[in-house]
């Protein structure tokens, strides 16, 4: 009876991780390693000197990841100097949607002159792993010391529509505060986003 | 040339009632049709233009609420496209499929704030569908087919 709890617990313990979500706040995260658009492959251990980074899963086709495309251009030009550069990730299935083939995400990238690595998750084990669902979607993550630690999840800010309109800068207001030796607050936000296509989800 | 004149102005006059027939609301305004409480049962949707598997599931919708048409049944389409392509995007592909139902476009930027309102369990993907009726309140972050949300329909009817 015994082993049968155990084995019980266990089986509970292997599935309820098998079904996490990805990463909360306060989680470790691991680093990859994945093709930019200029055909050399990136790793978050190519910056010795970064603080942290800047994760975004975005994509070229979603309405709401252009709509933050210059301001990720600012974003990353504005902290790359203070130690927090801009990692973009696309994720989704280029079968599902075309668009965002890895072809068309070099065209993308040298259109609007992105000044951040753009990278293909073909695999998608990226996006499982910190547990993107939608584009644009940022994981502010820390260094401390060999760890990297998740700060701040969720969106840039409170305006998808009009950048001048922005009354809560979520994501500089977290990388600030993080520069000034704060906890971010609100470390965990929420907006509509394009659903990640995963290949399994037909 | 009267006759070419008369097909403009009623291809214009078309396209103007059925652009007519999408209400512009801020979150404030939308929130009480999420909140009613009468004897019918009530489906909100979730969805944009863009978004490739709440299109997918429009037809789903449209044929569940003409099947019910005589029961005491009622959908709402929240439309979640970007405001200034209303006439360019989602007025013209409410028209082009025939969209019967209520359409609102939710102008509301500060998302943060207003999708916890609609369900905490919701992450803001869409498509989002929530079902209520007097005496339950399900939310479905998922795309229906017709099977599916008719076999939900047909109960939710039957317990209402």
């Amino acid at each position: 009876m015994k082993s049968f709890i155990v084995i019980f617990c266990l089986s509970f313990l292997a599935l309820s991780s098998a079904f996490s979500q990805g990463y909360n706040v306060g989680d470790k995260a691991t680093g990859f390693n994945l093709k930019n658009t200029d055909g050399k492959f990136v790793s978050l251990s190519d910056y010795p000197d970064a603080k942290g980074f800047t994760v975004i899963f975005t994509c070229n086709h979603c309405p709401y990841a252009q709509a933050y495309q210059d301001r990720i251009i600012e974003l990353d030009k504005k902290y790359k100097a203070k130690g927090y550069p801009v990692i973009a990730i696309s994720s989704n299935d280029p079968e599902i949607v075309p668009e965002d083939s890895y072809d068309n995400m070099v065209l993308r990238a040298k259109e609007k002159k992105y000044t951040f690595p753009y990278l293909f998750d073909e695999t998608q084990d990226v996006c499982r792993k910190y547990g993107a669902t939608r584009t644009p979607q940022v994981f502010l993550l820390e260094k401390k010391g060999s760890d990297l630690i998740l700060q701040y999840t969720g969106a840039i800010d409170d305006n998808s529509q009009d950048a001048s309109k922005v009354t809560a800068p979520y994501l500089t207001n977290a990388i600030d505060a993080l520069l000034a030796g704060i906890t971010p607050e609100p470390s965990f936000t929420k907006a509509i986003g394009c659903g990640i296509k995963l290949k399994d989800a037909k | 040339m009267l006759f070419s004149i008369f097909i403009i102005w009623q291809t214009t006059y078309a396209q103007t009632q059925k652009a007519s027939k999408i209400k512009v609301v801020n979150f404030d305004q939308l929130e009480p049709y999420l909140h009613k409480n009468n004897d019918t049962l009530y489906l909100v949707n979730f969805w944009a233009t863009w978004c490739g598997p709440c299109v997918k599931e429009l037809p789903a919708i449209k044929k569940t609420e003409e099947k019910y048409a005589h029961r005491k049944f009622k959908v709402l389409l929240v439309s979640l496209d970007m405001p200034k392509e209303l006439n360019t995007r989602l007025a013209p592909f409410v028209q082009s499929k025939n969209i019967s139902s209520d359409v609102f476009l939710l102008n509301d930027p500060n998302q943060n704030r207003w999708i916890d309102l609609v369900d905490p369990t919701w992450s803001g993907e869409i498509p989002f569908t929530l079902i209520y009726g007097k005496h339950f309140r399900e939310s479905y972050p998922q795309s229906f087919t017709f099977e599916k949300l008719d076999s939900i329909i047909n109960l939710k009817l039957k317990l209402q």
